[in-house]
């Protein structure tokens, strides 16, 4: 991770990078001010992971968070999106999961899903937090990108109205 | 687990995917990889362009509209002259939508910040009860 000089240390602390690594894979990364083990709570609870997971602006509702933190165990997250009829699913399965230090998943829903690895370093109290997706083609990774890219616009005019709505 | 994932972009897909075909193939040639480096330094016609290397202005033409078709390059015909110049860069979409999924996960993560931070003081404070 790179040192950034300008502005405050907290700055630099909450940077959210994202880096395609290659054709197929992403990495993403963000440093947390709290040890290892309250990051990984937040991840593999799924009463604490639902309150962060979708962002309250994307416009999707969560039905169900089912969760099965472990070595084999399987995830399946129902939503509802405003602009389909069906609730969309996605599920799949935890491939590795070491407590406080990683967890493997895979994306089920369809072949073109991502195998993603998150892994916590702890150091001096912070945790460093590298999100690594990859994806069996190169066409996925695009497509999972243009998805972001267009549910975002209707993301900001919602986060837009929560900001307004607060002050 | 890709929450924002939208069922509707299967057809931005395929559009993006036959644009970069198309951009791979204008750039296997080398007059047409030599026509983008002299348009990246400044405009030019198809003429100064057929001069400049050696060809018709059929032949020209050709590799200009190929490159057109890949969106590399616009042209603009102002009375008898084709001038030609650098279209939009795919590689500044790419980073436009890296830059977009950096969002969706800035804004992912600010929530865990949130939460974890909350996490962080409740066990302080659980730790201090049992102390006492």
């Amino acid at each position: 991770m790179p040192t950034e000089k300008e502005g405050s240390p907290t700055v630099a602390l909450n940077r959210t990078a994202v880096e395609r690594k290659s054709d197929l894979e992403l990495v993403v990364t963000r440093r947390f001010n709290a040890p290892a083990h309250i990051v990984f709570e937040a991840w593999s609870n799924p009463e604490l992971f639902k309150r962060w997971w979708v962002p309250k602006s994307a416009g999707l509702t969560l039905l169900s968070c089912d969760m099965d933190v472990r070595t084999g165990g399987t995830y399946r997250l129902v939503f509802r999106h405003p602009m389909s009829d069906q609730p969309m699913a996605f599920f799949g399965t935890y491939q590795d999961v070491t407590p406080n230090e990683r967890i493997v998943w895979t994306n089920e829903e369809s072949d073109q899903g991502a195998v993603t690895t998150v892994t916590f370093e702890e150091n001096a109290g912070e945790t460093l937090v590298t999100l690594h997706e990859r994806y069996p083609t190169k066409a996925a990774l695009d497509e999972a990108l243009a998805g972001s890219a267009e549910a975002l616009p209707e993301q900001f005019a919602q986060l837009d109205e929560l900001l307004t709505s607060r002050s | 687990m890709q929450a924002t994932h939208a069922p509707f972009t299967v057809n931005h897909m395929v559009h993006y995917q036959t644009r970069l075909d198309a951009t791979f193939a204008a750039l296997s040639d080398v007059t047409r990889r030599g026509v983008l480096e002299q348009l990246g330094g400044s405009n030019a016609s198809i003429t100064d362009l057929a001069q400049r290397f050696h060809m018709t202005l059929t032949g020209m033409k050709k590799h200009v509209s190929i490159l057109e078709q890949a969106g590399l390059v616009t042209t603009e015909k102002v009375g008898r002259v084709r001038t030609c110049k650098l279209g939009p860069s795919r590689l500044e979409e790419e980073a436009a939508w890296i830059e977009q999924h950096r969002q969706l996960w800035s804004t992912r993560f600010d929530a865990l910040d949130e939460l974890v931070e909350h996490l962080k003081c409740k066990e302080k404070a659980d730790a201090h009860r049992k102390r006492r």
